[in-house]
């Protein structure tokens, strides 16, 4: 068995690219949300904010 | 059928979302047992010192909620976070890493993140637990310590680049390094500092919740590149097992 079989190499075409920006971009949102979100966007109010608070200290993220 | 095994996008990404969520839900245990503590004792140095009256405003969420669920929800979601965007940085720039292991390529990456937006952020803009920090300046802070993140990416995609120029295996290494310091001295440079630690702050304190939150990163990091590169190894063996199966792409 060649060796080159046992590589995970996925095929990039010019579809894959804006698929991988758009879902890199949902993420970033995610990661927003965690961070740095007072309720814009996740229409909670503080609450996740607040819920979320010591996890944001924890991950590094300045806080107040 | 091509040589190389080629998994489509969703079968990377459905492996990097799981493995982010286990490493989040790692990292938030880790938090709850070895940070919680520290965030706790400063809350009551920052309840000590505010004026009477002040303390005894309804929070809106439990302190016991925050340090329990609401922690292991913000790990667990960044965990997924980051785990998809580690999926979408392998498959985008797997043929671009030179090594035929799997396992190098994405603990490579991974150690990439930690390296670019754990370590070079930490060093500059040390995170503070509660009771530290003008908020004031929170926008500034804010805004700085999203360029020092940024920046340090660049600064390991710059050492990357500095290496691949050298074929000599120590020129490469000293390359690399060279390249990577550099970005990260001006930008450690150019961007501003903040001094805001009161001066009656317990020091051990401060170090113990630092060095708790570089932890807490550190293991999300760490059980992120392993347990992707895990996945990936699964996936590949599975499809070597099976090897009459058609190639899918997504
Ligand atoms: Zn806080």
């Amino acid at each position: 068995m060649p060796k080159a079989q046992t590589l995970t190499t996925p095929a990039v075409s010019g579809k894959l690219l804006a698929t991988a920006a758009g879902f890199t971009g949902l993420m970033l949102l995610l990661a927003y949300l965690v961070a740095f979100d007072q309720g814009a966007l996740s229409q909670s109010g503080m609450y996740l904010h607040e819920l979320m608070h010591d996890g944001r200290h924890l991950l590094g993220v300045p806080c107040h | 059928m091509p040589l190389n095994h080629r998994p489509g996008y969703i079968q990377l990404l459905l492996r990097g979302l799981l493995a982010g969520l286990a490493a989040g839900l790692l990292a938030g245990g880790f938090a709850y047992l070895v940070g919680e503590p520290h965030i706790n004792a400063a809350i009551a140095i920052e309840e000590a010192a505010a004026p009477a009256g002040e303390t005894t405003d309804d929070p809106l969420v439990d302190r016991d909620v925050q340090s329990t669920a609401g922690l292991l929800l913000a790990t667990a979601l960044m965990g997924v976070a980051f785990g998809g965007i580690l999926a979408t940085a392998y498959t985008v720039l797997r043929r671009h890493l030179r090594t035929g292991s799997d396992t190098q390529a994405a603990f490579g990456l991974a150690g990439a993140a930690l390296t670019g937006i754990v370590l070079v952020p930490f060093l500059k803009y040390p995170p503070n637990p509660p009771a530290v920090g003008n908020p004031d300046t929170i926008d500034q802070r804010t805004y700085a310590w999203l360029a020092v993140v940024v920046l340090g990416l660049v600064a390991v995609w710059a050492g990357v680049l500095a290496a691949r120029t050298q074929s000599h295996q120590w020129r490469r290494a000293a390359a690399g390094t060279a390249a990577f310091l550099i970005v990260v001295t001006i930008a450690y440079t150019l961007l501003p500092t903040f001094r805001e630690v009161p001066a009656d702050f317990p020091a051990t304190l401060l170090w113990d919740f630092r060095i708790s939150s570089l932890g807490t990163q550190t293991v999300l990091w760490t059980a992120l590149g392993l347990t992707f590169a895990g996945l990936l190894s699964r996936l590949t063996t599975g499809h070597r097992q099976t090897a009459t199966e058609p190639v899918t792409t997504a």
